[in-house]
This record gives C-alpha cells, structure tokens and sequence, in this order.
C-alpha cells in the first residue's frame, strides 16, 4: 500500500470530519425556529401558488393558518373540501364548508345580438380600450372582447369565442381564483356557487342603461322591467339602476325567472331541455312581449 | 359616412419608417457591393448569392409554418437580408450544400431559435458564417482570384487574401514591407483582391453606407467609431513596428471591416440601442478586431469581435440608459 | 440659430390646411349641450334648474372645489334637462341641455370690440376675476388657469411663458388668433404678468408662422417686458417642460411643476381669455377651434360657442365627407378620437380633425426589432420599449424605476415606431396603474 494513498485519504477524512463539525455547529446558531405544523399544513395544500386564497402563495397561506384563532375568512378555493376539513382537523379548530364557487361572466352581448357600431384600432387588451372610450358597441357597460380574464387564467379554463366574441370558462378547469375577476375593467365576471349538480342561474347581462336605450344597443339586454322579480317565489333577485341581479345563495332553481323574462336575458346552465308544454308557454310569452 | 369610423388612443397618424422599407432599403444599399463582387468573382457571385437568399427565405418560411406553427412572415425583407449579408461573407466558390447549412444554422439556431424576429442577441448571418468556418475550414479559406467576370464557380482559381498573406509572413519572421505580392492601396479599395464575396470593395461599402445615411436607415456612430477605433490602434502598432505591424490603411481595406462596420454592427437587433452604447460597442469590436487580427490565431477576427460584443449588448443597454428629463436637475445637479 | 430643446423630437408633416382661412362666426345651435366637467378636477356643480331662463354669460354651475372651474352659459334661453351624455371624454357625463333662444347678454358683458389696454386692478383682483370667469388652459390640457396664478408659499415666479407655438399638425387656432387678435393677445399677456408679479414675458412661436412672429413682433413694441421668440419647428416643442428648456435653457426636475424653476407657463388662447375676462367682463364662453382634414371640402377656423354640436361646425365646412374614417379632437399626435360627431365642443377643443379611411386604419403590429428610435425620439429621454415590456408584463414596480411617470404622452415614440408597436397605449397603462399604486403607498 502506498503511503500517497494513506496519507490522502486520511487527510481528506480529517478535512471533512472539521468542515462537519464546524458545519453542524453553524447550522444550529443560525437555525431558523419556526412553528413545524406551517410545514405540514403547506403540504396538505395544493401547492399551486395561484393566490385565490388572498395571500401570496400556499406557504404563506400555511403561516396564516397556523398563526390564526379560528378559520374564519380563511379558505382554499382551488382545493376540494376534504383539504379544509383535514387541515381544520389538524389544527383543532372547526371547518366551515364552502360552497364551490365557478366564474361566470354576465354578457351575452355577441356580434349578432350587439352590433358593433365602430372599429376599435387600439392595443388588444381590454384595461386600454375601457380607459380610451365606452366600447364599440352602443352598450357601455358589455364585455370589449380583447381577452384580458383569458390571459389572467393560469389554469387553462378559458378561451374566447370567435364567434361570438365573449369569453367562455370551462367549468371542470375552473377552481374560481378570482384572477378574471380582477382582470375584467368592466367588472363583467363574477364567483357565484356552482350549484347542486353544477346547476346555476344568473342575469347575463350587467347594463345599467334605462330599458329602451339598453335594449336599443343589444337584443338580449336587461331592461330592469322587473317581471323576473315579481315571479320568483324565494325573494331571490332584486332590481337596482335599471338591472336585475340574482343572489346566488337564495336562488333555488327553480327557473321561473327565465321563462319570465322578455329578453332571454337570464341564462340557466346544465339543465336538462325543458318538457313540450313548458316551451309552448314560453313561446307564449315572447309572443305577447312582442305584440305590446 | 359609409363605413365604419376607426377608434384607437393617439397618436393617429405615423411617421415614414417601417419593418419592410428599412430591409429593403438595407437591400438597396448593398447593391453596389453585389455589383463589385459580380465584377470581380463573375458567376460564382451570382450562384452563393441567389441560392443563400432563397434557402434562408425558404428556412425562414418552413420553421414558421411547422415548427413555430405562427405566421409566417417572409415578406418583410428580413430573411432576404440575413440571405445576402451570409452570401457576402463567403468566398465565391463555396459548394451549395454548404451554403444551404449555413443558411439553416443562420436562420435557424442565430434566430428562429430564440423566438423570430427582434429576439436573437447573435447576428445571424454571423452565426451561420462562423459556424461554416469552423465545420468547413477548407472551403470557408480557399479564396478566388478577382479575376472579371469570367472567374469560374466550383473551379476557380484560389489564392490567399492579403491578411492571410501578412499573417504568414509575420508567422514566418519576415518583415511585412519586403512582402511583394500584397495589392496597392488603391487596388485595395476597389477591391481588387481575394477575400469573401462582399467584403473586397471598400468603395461599394462606402457607397451603401452613404445611401444607409441619406434613409436615415442607420446612425454615422457605430461605423466611424468602429474604423476610427482599428485605424487608431492599428496605427499605433504600426508605428510601435512597422516590420510586425501592417500600417492602419491596410487594415481597414481588407478584410470584413467595411462590410462588418457598415452592415454588420449596425444591425438593429444586435446593436445597442442608446446612441452612447453603440459606441463603446464600435470601440469594443474595433479593438477586439486588432487584437485578434495581430496577436491570434486567425488572419480576420471581426465576425468573432461582433459576435463577442453582441453577448455584452444587453449590459450595455443597462449601463448606458438615457439621462431622464429633468433627473441631473432634481439630483441636484 | 433658432432655440429649440436638445432630447428628441419628430418632425411630422405639417398639413396646416386651414393657416390662410381668417376667424368665421360659428351660427348658434338650436339646442346646446354644456358638459358640467370641462377642465381638469372635480366637476361643476349646476346652480340652474330645469326650466330657468338664462342670459349670455350667465353663470350655470358652480366650482366645486380646489381644483375645479365655473361654467357659464354660451347662449340665451330655456334649460331644458340636466342629464348624462356622451361628451368628448368618449363617455357618459352629467350636461345641461339648453333650447336656444335669441342671443341675450348679460349686460354687464362689454360686448365691443375697442381694446382696452389700461387695467388698474390688483395682483389678487385680477386672479379672482380670472377665477369667476371660469378660465381654464386652452392649449387642450384644460387646467384651472387660477391656480396656476395663485403661487404656492415658499415659491416665486420670475418669468410668465406665452406658448403660441401649435406644434401639432393641422392645428392652426392659435395661429389665427396671433394674428387677427395680436393686440388683445399681448394685454392678456400684461395682464398675466401683473398677476404674477412679475416683469418679464416671452411668447414662443414656431418658425411655420413667419407671419404671425412678424405681427407680433411689431405689435410687442408698445408692450414693455414683453419678447416674442420664434422657435425651430419639431414637435413637440409646445410642451411647456420643452418650451421652458428652449426658451430659458431651464429644465423643470422630474416630478416637479414650471413653478418650482420660476416660471408660468399660459397659452395664448387663455391670455385672449383673460383679456376678455378682465378687460371686457365676459365669462369664458367661446373658443376657436379648427376644423380640418385633407377630405374636407374647406377647412376653416371658427369661434365657436362651448356647447355648439361638432356636426354643425363640420357641415358649415362643406358638409362631412364621405370616406371618413376617423374623427379626432384636437391635434393628430395628442387627441382624442371620437365614436361620433355628436359630441359639444368643450373648453378643451382646440381642433376637429377628419381622417379618410386609409389614414384612419392603424397598421398591423410587427415585433419589435430593437432599433433604439423610439430612445432616440423621445423628449424626456425614456426608454418607451422597456416601458411598453413592463407594461405587458405587468412588472409595474420595474416601470416606476424607469421612470414611466415622466411619460408626457406626446406619442413621439409611436409615431416613428418602425413596427408599428403601441407603445403609449401600454405606458398609459402603467401610469396610471403605477400612479394608483404612488398614491395607495401615500396614505
């Protein structure tokens, strides 16, 4: 056996036996005390750093959590129930279940229901055509079209329509961060409950023009007559500044608004078609709209 | 009115430049110097040229279309000019095949790579020029004899540029002024001598550079600091040397430094974008150049003296910001 | 050697179709729309209810706060609604609509055209009749010219600059008025100067208006303290940072106002205004407004009562012209475009422009090439490509650091772009969104 050979290793074996020591001594001046159940609750979360929760990112929504009497206000959107539950289990407080919530976006002002009646030329975002004028539409308050919620979705769950020109949220991506929310300058999309069976209904439409002008601009806007209102038997929706808004909590779908209304403004999604007499009063209705 | 009125934030109207008339008239400036290289290296001028242009169109077109899958934009001159900017920095006799991979490596790793137009830090045609100098050094170093028209494509006559020459010689021991075979100066400005197809005739470069001038196409910065820079230090070489050191006209007759300081630094992409950065960048290159020129391996450095300065561009851009409108003031200036 | 101000600057084709067209009377409208919110800052406040009678001059709505302006009445006759309209904003906005009836003044108005060269009010009486008049900035920015004759403590004007030089395209009301109102102009001018204390005055015009330099030049004899200084053409020299500079070689620091370097910056129009105000007790009610367009059968300059509907002002020009493609207020490079003609003119119309449908259509964008002229072009030395990328991205404390809120909004940048970027469109973006988030950072 050489002697090179002995000598190298043993003198690379004292050299990392120091460098270990000295290592192991720093690590625990300069250790970081923290709480270990932000580890544990950051890991039951989903890890996608999206925000929806309001805080930047899953760990700092972990600190939160950890640091916090009671979960109130504190909830993961983007996570299943169980994950709530489990860390509220975890942490010994009691879990509040939430309803999962979907994006809708309340405009049904398409190319053939609301004619464009001039050329916006300006950059493709829609914060800067909101800024510069009231749209290209005779509706002030509709959807621009230039995409701003589909840049926003870090999820994939939205696209917009060629053909009609409105944005389209795909409800199995959607886990109702908020981000077109925030994105939207018209303030067009909006968290409601998804609904038992993935049912919904909601006023597609968020024009505060009196009826006649709002109607004038498009085909299917809301004319705040008030007709879905009178109708409905759980006090659900409630008409203000000329529009008609259904509170998501109290809706119980029954779908009496949208047979109702005279402008097919109120949508309900996921139902099964109606049965042949339902369609006949419902024919009945535009009918007798039209003849006033 | 009967149609449809047009709403956009201002300004409204705009001024004369745009993405196609400033390449095309790059194109125009460098008609000259494809007019020198046809008088001097006849058909082979006319092959490398045609088949250069039409494969990076042809890249430029086929990448967009299937890799990309974008729009394929080749109607905006920027592909023609990466094509004939790489024709003029080969020499004249160099095979097809060759020159369609060069086209590829241009186009394709110097600027599709890294995501189309106005994205590349490298130029292109640099790219693709040193990437055949170094897969092909045979052909990419055997020059032809300027000899009319009449000089031949794949058979014609070669023989060393006059860099090359000096470069022996001073490998060699031998002082540079007994060396009888190096053009006059005069036959160096016209072009008079071996090299790649565009880079011999400082008069057609200097013609295109007026032209690039007049269009507002390029600014006189990055050129004139660019030759200053290797006329000055190479000046002070020679002087230093006369027997080891070619004297500074020399040097910026032959080789690239016309064709680099006028087409090739100037390239918008690459180039710094303050007025303040081009000219450390002309300094750079400048010196890189006689460095490599004099003390390294290869008879010519300017392509690797812009492409090195081309990595540093970015930096530049950070260090040479524009001073803001009243910000010397509000420092208490 | 003309002065001009050294960082940047375009040259866009000057296209004054309208410099040789004198002043025309504008007819009164039948029905007339005022905009309650006219001038920068809080809207006014209407002291007039539906159904009152009123006279010429008239005060219809109160200032309603520090930074805010009266509005008068342009015409006599019949309120008839107080309601929201679309107005050159491009939105909905509270107006008063009046049924016009006859053309009754006040009587306190001096409805004669002697010029009246003596005042003998105060420094602070004429600030407070400029106040009631209502007088806001004409050059376009429409800023409650009171406030910029109040000094703040602690700061003193040595200079008051006049600013005729109109460096937009088409453009030509100031023009006209130089010339056909030079005396008025340089009273106004007095008058300004006595409000601010100060003794010294210098009108810049750009060298387009040999004319109006000359006449005023000559005029300026009578007027003590008083220099016209002709300026090289580049726009945009009616800047009043780069009006400063070149006038007074002084550079107004980032961030600050032309106060804090000595100097008050008024356009000729509201000088015309202040005369009027001061000398001839009459209210801000009308301004001259150009309306052209390479289309337009006769491109013409008008004086033109605030409220009178643009679409009459274009028909008493030859009618609107078939291929319009896009209708803009004010000048090419800073105005507003419109969705219609049916807008009131307001204080701040200096200028109706009709572009045919080829000029109208934006071209395509191309990605940007790194040229380095919208650096090269810009007055105020930004960077606009940079800002445009943060922008997008949505890096806004990146676009604070580059200082994207010393943007003037000139549109030097997207004017030579050669790609055709939107660059301004994006850095308005991220000055506002950066000057909400200043202003959150301050409270």
């Amino acid at each position: 056996m050489n002697m090179t050979i002995i000598y190298t290793i043993l003198s690379l074996s004292i050299l990392g036996g120091i460098s270990a020591v000295i290592l192991y001594f720093v690590a625990q001046q300069f250790k970081v005390v923290e709480d270990p159940r932000i580890g544990d609750v950051e890991s039951m979360l989903p890890g996608a750093n999206c925000g929806g929760c309001g805080f930047p990112g899953c760990r700092n929504m972990a600190e939160q959590l950890v640091k916090a009497e009671s979960m109130e206000g504190l909830n993961c959107p983007v996570s299943d129930a169980s994950v709530m539950t489990g860390i509220a289990t975890y942490l010994g407080f009691e879990a509040t279940i939430q309803e999962p919530k979907v994006a809708v976006a309340r405009c049904n002002g398409t190319c053939e229901h609301r004619p464009k009646i001039n050329t916006y030329d300006g950059a493709n975002s829609c914060v800067i055509a909101a800024v510069l004028y009231s749209g290209d539409t005779g509706c002030s308050f509709g959807c621009l079209g230039e995409g701003d919620c589909v840049v926003a979705c870090k999820f994939g769950a939205m696209y917009m329509d060629p053909l009609t020109g409105l944005p389209v949220i795909i409800e199995d991506k959607c886990v109702a961060c908020g981000a077109c929310v925030k994105a939207c300058p018209k303030h067009i999309i909006e968290l409601r409950n998804k609904g038992k069976n993935s049912r919904r209904i909601y006023v597609s439409c968020i024009n505060k023009d009196k009826g006649a002008v709002a109607k004038k601009a498009c085909a299917v806007a809301c004319i705040g007559c008030g007709k879905c209102v009178k109708v409905c038997p759980f006090e659900a929706i409630t008409l203000a500044n000329n529009l008609a808004y259904i509170d998501y909590n109290k809706c119980k779908l029954c779908r009496k608004c949208v047979v109702e209304c005279p402008t097919n403004s109120i949508h309900e999604i996921n139902f099964p078609p109606r049965k042949a007499a339902e369609a006949v009063m419902e024919n009945h209705n535009e009918n007798t709209i039209q003849t006033n | 009115m009967n149609q449809q009125i047009h709403v956009s934030p201002s300004p409204h109207i705009s001024g004369e430049f745009s993405v196609p008339k400033i390449m095309y008239g790059v194109v125009l400036a460098l008609l000259p110097a494809f007019a020198a290289s046809v008088y001097y290296f006849g058909m082979g001028a006319i092959i490398v040229t045609a088949v250069s242009v039409l494969s990076c169109v042809a890249f430029e077109y086929l990448i967009h279309r299937f890799i990309l899958k974008t729009q394929p934009r080749i109607t905006d001159g920027s592909a023609v000019l990466t094509g004939l900017l790489l024709a003029f920095n080969v020499p004249s006799n160099l095979p097809i095949l060759v020159i369609v991979i060069g086209s590829l490596v241009a186009i394709g790793i110097g600027k599709m790579s890294f995501g189309g137009l106005g994205q590349n830090p490298f130029n292109p045609a640099l790219v693709g020029r040193v990437f055949l100098l170094i897969s092909f050094p045979v052909q990419m170093t055997s020059w032809p004899i300027p000899g009319g028209f009449s000089t031949g494509y794949a058979d014609a006559v070669t023989g060393a540029t006059p860099l090359a020459l000096v470069k022996e010689a001073v490998k060699n021991g031998e002082s540079i002024s007994t060396l009888a075979n190096i053009p006059s100066h005069m036959q160096l400005f016209f072009g008079h001598m071996g090299g790649s197809m565009g880079e011999v005739s400082a008069l057609a470069l200097l013609l295109g550079f007026a032209f690039l001038l007049y269009r507002k196409i390029i600014t006189w910065h990055i050129p004139v600091f660019l030759i200053g820079t290797v006329f000055a230090f190479s000046g002070i070489l020679h002087l230093v040397n006369p027997e080891k050191f070619a004297d500074p006209v020399f040097h910026i007759l032959t080789g690239g430094i016309m064709l680099g300081a006028v087409f090739m630094a100037t390239d918008y992409v690459t180039s710094p974008m303050t007025h303040l950065g081009m000219i450390i960048f002309a300094i750079g290159i400048g010196l890189l150049t006689v460095i490599i020129r004099n003390f390294g391996a290869y008879p010519e450095g300017i392509s690797f003296a812009i492409l090195i300065m081309n990595a540093l561009v970015p930096l530049l851009n950070r260090w040479t910001k524009p001073t803001t409108f009243g910000e010397e003031v509000k420092n208490g200036n | 050697m003309l002065k001009t101000f050294k960082r940047g600057g375009v040259h866009p084709a000057e296209n004054k179709l309208s410099a040789s067209a004198p002043i025309i009377t504008a007819e009164l409208p039948k029905v007339a729309v005022v905009p309650l919110g006219q001038h920068i800052g809080a809207p006014a406040s209407p002291v007039v209810n539906k159904g009152d009678v009123v006279k010429v001059g008239q005060l219809l709505a109160q200032s309603s706060g520090f930074v805010s302006a009266n509005i008068h009445s342009p015409f006599s006759g019949t309120i008839a609604k107080i309601e929201e309209t679309i107005d050159i904003t491009g939105f909905s906005r509270p107006a008063i609509f009046i049924n016009v009836e006859g053309d009754d003044w006040l009587e306190t108005i001096d409805r004669t055209d002697i010029l009246l060269a003596e005042c003998n009010l105060s420094a602070t009486e004429i600030t407070s009749k400029v106040k009631e008049a209502g007088i806001v900035g004409l050059g376009g920015a429409t800023f409650p010219s009171h406030i910029k004759l109040s000094v703040p403590p602690g700061k003193m004007a040595q200079v008051l600059l006049i600013n005729g030089v109109e460096c937009e395209p088409y453009l030509t009301s100031d023009h006209r008025l130089m010339l056909e109102k030079g005396d008025e102009v340089l009273v106004g001018t007095q008058l300004l100067m006595k409000a601010l204390s100060v003794s010294k005055a210098f009108i810049g015009i750009e060298n387009n208006k040999p004319d109006a330099i000359q006449h005023l030049k000559i005029l300026a004899k009578n007027y003590i303290g008083v220099e016209i200084v002709p300026l090289k053409v580049k726009y945009p020299q009616g800047g009043e940072k780069q009006l400063i500079k070149a006038v007074l070689n002084r550079e107004v620091p980032s961030g600050a106002l032309p106060i804090d370097v000595g100097v008050v910056v008024h356009n000729v129009g509201t000088a015309f205004a202040v005369y009027e105000a001061v000398q001839k007790n009459k209210p801000l009610i009308e301004r001259i407004v150009t309306v052209t367009g390479k289309s337009v059968k006769n491109p013409s300059n008008f004086k033109v009562r605030i409220g009178t509907p643009a679409t009459q002002l274009v028909e008493a020009c030859g009618g609107v012209p078939e291929d319009t493609g896009k209708i803009v207020s004010g000048g090419p490079m800073m105005g507003k475009a419109l969705k219609s003609l049916d807008v009131p003119v307001s204080k701040g119309v200096s200028g109706i422009l009709l572009f045919n449908g080829k000029e109208a259509k934006r071209p395509i964008m191309e990605p940007c090439i790194r040229c380095g002229k919208c650096v090269s072009v810009c007055p105020m030395g930004l960077e606009p490509y940079l800002l445009m990328t943060f922008s997008e991205k949505q890096m806004w404390e990146s676009s604070e650091m580059s200082h994207t809120m010393d943007c003037m909004e000139c549109g030097s940048c997207m004017y030579t772009c050669p790609a055709n970027r939107p660059l301004l469109d994006y850095i308005r973006l991220s000055k506002s969104t950066v000057g909400q988030i200043i202003r959150t950072r301050k409270q």
